[in-house]
């Protein structure tokens, strides 16, 4: 389900900058423009200004430069509490001293609401989250999982248009983490909310999301539907950041529209897409996914060059087959294969050729 | 896993043994080493604190000095509930001051009874000084020695002391004295002092705390909130008085406060004030409450700041993304959640208060000194021990009182001390 961005998004952040000392920015010319009913996912490893933006929106931090809008109307100066915007934090913050109906229902109490619609209200958000029975627990008498949908409940509780979540389940285990994101994707759909999610899971991101802003040094790197930032990344940091990844290093041989030859410093000819280079004789990454990696020969996609490899380690993961092979020098070319009926384990030390389709090879500056 | 249909048996070991056993004797040479290291420190606060100060304290009950050397004299109380003395109780009044002069024991008597009825120890030595010479009829004698042998009140509180164990230091420390006809009753107004004492060290000592808390709050949350770098140093400034002396402290307030201080010259330089109109900060109670404060501040904030430590900063971010002002936030979610450290901190700064002595003698003059002066005068000056020992005892109890009633209202576990 893609929402495509609206010209006049719900929420703008429109050349945006954020300096904490004067010195350095830690957010750069920041322009984004999120829809209604979007779920939004900011990714970027820590320190890339990702979580600085999610401030800015929740208007705990002001912006240096430039105009943040939610529906049209500029919010620089509008104060936390009066934009309405709900927010699940890192660690919870439910407050200790109060039960969990006491917190949900303070964000109605200070908008001075009736005691009989307070109650209506904090009784369905809490059956949205399945969680009624627990009404009269403190949180330090729930599990880290309930206390996240007691967050996510009280964020909801107020009907806000927009939802803020600062990474949101990096306090869970997997398990649990992986059947919250399946939650808070459902809460979205039916809520019709708009969310903008700050993540450093690359995984999280990529299940959740409508599109994921991946950023970096305090600027988007690529603003892209999960399955194009996979697919097709821009850049060589996003080709990087987002799952496994292959490098090749070489120089551009041959380039013609979507087409392109990399000399590899070690002499093999290679096809690739080129991305982001232009120019014959630039030097350039070529950047290939460990499962588009073919290893025998009758399934050798159409048009693949072949290149030679040596085994160096195979690793048993269950699902997957993941062996580490030595490719044009560099010993850490990994490839994926599916644990499929029949599939074929490496041995170290073994001789193969390996191919792939040259869409799959993208030529990115390095 | 055992059948559990079976009954259940005690539990045993491999070898048989039962469990409770085992686990006592293996954990048994651990209690011991743990109870060794614990026993030098245990030596010394039974030497040096529970043993004087349980001395100190049974003295305001136990007064030997009558009773020890008025043998005579108790026998006849003992035998007569009478409250006039017929001349047998002259004749063991003298018998008991003649041994009184031989063993000069005279003055300590005089001065037992002088605590309830002052003026009369001069009358047990001259007396005692007499008394060899005197004869038969005993209550003649003595009358023309001295009339006043004859004050009912007098023969009424020498009834009272000939018992050792004696609640009339108590009696006292509630300005209650012995009346005319041997009961207790109220002290002319003039000499009630113990109570109003009482009652302004507990006043003085609430508004000190108070103002350790007002000033203290915004400077716990600046050091819990600042940046490592600049917290630090405040924190050093918040410590630098307790590195400093006591003394030290106290008469520098002296030099800021007094008539011709800093403080009064510059508020005539700067015309606020006229000449003749210097404001009087010392010696009263305005002295004793802001050099208290001051010297009591770091007890307040060093308690707030570890509980504030521990706040996460996301709750009040969370408060305000609810949509709560920022003064709803702080009194509905941050306030709350301090209240342990302010509950730790306003204790710790009361039970000092309370009994706070140097500070309050140095500055505070007529009006500003607390019991713990009385307690001293009593312990240096007039030497009735046993009445300090009762005010000390009263102070202590309405110390645990507090201790107590902060218990059931907050619970002690809750307290926060660093």
């Amino acid at each position: 389900m893609v929402t495509q961005p609206q010209s006049d998004g719900f929420v703008v952040f429109d050349h945006v900058q954020k300096s904490y000392d004067g010195e350095t920015l830690v957010v750069k010319d920041l322009n984004l423009s999120i829809g209604k009913g979007e779920f939004l996912t900011m990714l970027g490893p820590s320190g890339s200004g990702k979580t600085t933006c999610l401030m800015m929106l929740a208007g705990f931090e002001t912006a240096t430069h430039g105009d943040i809008l939610l529906d049209g109307r500029p919010i620089n100066t509008v104060p936390p509490h009066k934009r309405g915007i709900g927010m699940v934090f890192q660690n919870y913050a439910l407050f200790p001293h109060m039960t969990v109906g006491e917190n949900l229902a303070f964000p109605l109490e200070v908008r001075g609401m009736g005691k009989s619609e307070r109650e209506t209200k904090v009784k369905r958000a809490l059956d949205m989250v399945k969680m009624y029975d627990f009404i009269n627990r403190r949180p330090a008498q729930l599990s880290g999982g309930q206390q996240q949908r007691i967050a996510l409940a009280r964020a909801l509780v107020f009907d806000p248009s927009l939802v803020l979540m600062d990474e949101p389940l990096g306090a869970l285990d997997k398990q649990l983490r992986e059947h919250m994101q399946f939650e808070i994707k459902h809460l979205h759909e039916s809520l019709g909310i708009t969310v903008v999610y700050v993540t450093h899971d690359q995984s999280e991101a990529l299940t959740m999301s409508d599109r994921v802003a991946v950023f970096n040094d305090g600027r988007i790197q690529q603003l892209a539907p999960p399955n194009e930032l996979y697919e097709r990344p821009d850049n060589a940091f996003v080709a990087q950041f987002i799952g496994e990844n292959n490098k090749l290093e070489g120089v551009i041989e041959e380039i013609s529209g979507d087409k392109a030859k990399v000399r590899l410093a070690t002499g093999e000819l290679i096809a690739a897409t080129p991305v982001n280079v232009t120019q014959k004789g630039e030097k350039t990454l070529v950047s290939i996914r460990p499962e588009r990696i073919e290893f025998k020969p009758e399934m050798m996609p159409e048009g693949a060059y072949m290149i030679d490899a040596e085994v160096l380690e195979f690793i048993y993961m269950g699902d997957l087959f993941r062996t580490r092979l030595r490719v044009a020098g560099h010993d850490d070319f990994v490839i994926k294969s599916r644990n499929t009926q029949g599939q074929t384990m490496l041995r170290p030390g073994e001789k193969i050729k390996i191919g792939w389709a040259p869409a799959d090879a993208r030529a990115l500056q390095p | 896993m055992s059948n559990s249909d079976t009954a259940p048996e005690i539990l045993r070991t491999v070898d048989g043994q039962p469990l409770k056993e085992a686990l006592t004797r293996a954990s048994r040479s651990a209690r011991i080493r743990a109870f060794l290291l614990v026993l030098p420190l245990l030596v010394f606060v039974l030497l040096t604190f529970v043993v004087p100060i349980g001395q100190m304290l049974s003295r305001s009950v136990v007064d030997e000095k009558f009773s020890e050397n008025m043998l005579q004299l108790g026998a006849w109380f003992a035998e007569n509930d009478s409250l006039i003395p017929d001349e047998a109780a002259y004749a063991a009044l003298v018998a008991d001051l003649k041994v009184a002069s031989a063993q000069r024991s005279a003055g300590n008597v005089g001065t037992r009874i002088n605590y309830e009825l002052p003026g009369t120890r001069s009358m047990f030595t001259s007396a005692a000084r007499r008394a060899d010479e005197m004869a038969p009829p005993f209550k003649e004698a003595m009358l023309a020695q001295d009339p006043k042998w004859a004050r009912p009140d007098l023969w009424a509180a020498m009834r009272s002391a000939s018992a050792a164990a004696t609640l009339n230091f108590y009696q006292a420390a509630l300005d209650r004295q012995i009346g005319a006809d041997g009961t207790f009753e109220a002290a002319p107004e003039n000499v009630q002092i113990y109570v109003k004492l009482f009652i302004r060290t507990f006043v003085l000592s609430v508004v000190i705390t108070g103002l350790c808390l007002l000033l203290g709050f915004p400077i716990a949350h600046l050091l819990a909130t600042l940046p490592l770098r600049y917290a630090s140093l405040l924190m050093i400034l918040v410590l630098l008085p307790f590195w400093t002396s006591l003394l030290v402290r106290t008469t520098s307030w002296m030099v800021l406060l007094q008539g011709q201080g800093v403080i009064n010259d510059l508020l005539v330089w700067a015309g606020i004030v006229g000449d003749d109109g210097r404001l009087e900060m010392m010696y009263n109670q305005t002295g004793t409450i802001i050099a208290m404060t001051h010297i009591l501040l770091p007890f307040m904030i060093l308690p707030l700041y570890s509980v504030m430590k521990t706040i996460p900063p996301s709750y009040a971010r969370a408060a305000r993304s609810l949509g709560a002002t920022s003064w709803t936030t702080f009194r509905r979610i941050y306030l709350p959640q301090t209240v342990s450290g302010i509950g730790a901190g306003g204790i710790l700064c009361f039970i000092l208060a309370v009994g706070y002595y140097i500070t309050p003698a140095l500055v505070g003059g007529a009006d500003g000194t607390l019991i713990s002066n009385q307690i001293a005068f009593h312990m240096q000056k007039s030497l009735n021990w046993s009445l300090a020992a009762a005010l000390a005892a009263m102070l202590l109890a309405s110390v645990l009182v507090l201790y107590w009633a902060y218990d059931r209202m907050v619970g002690i576990d809750n307290m926060k001390l660093g």
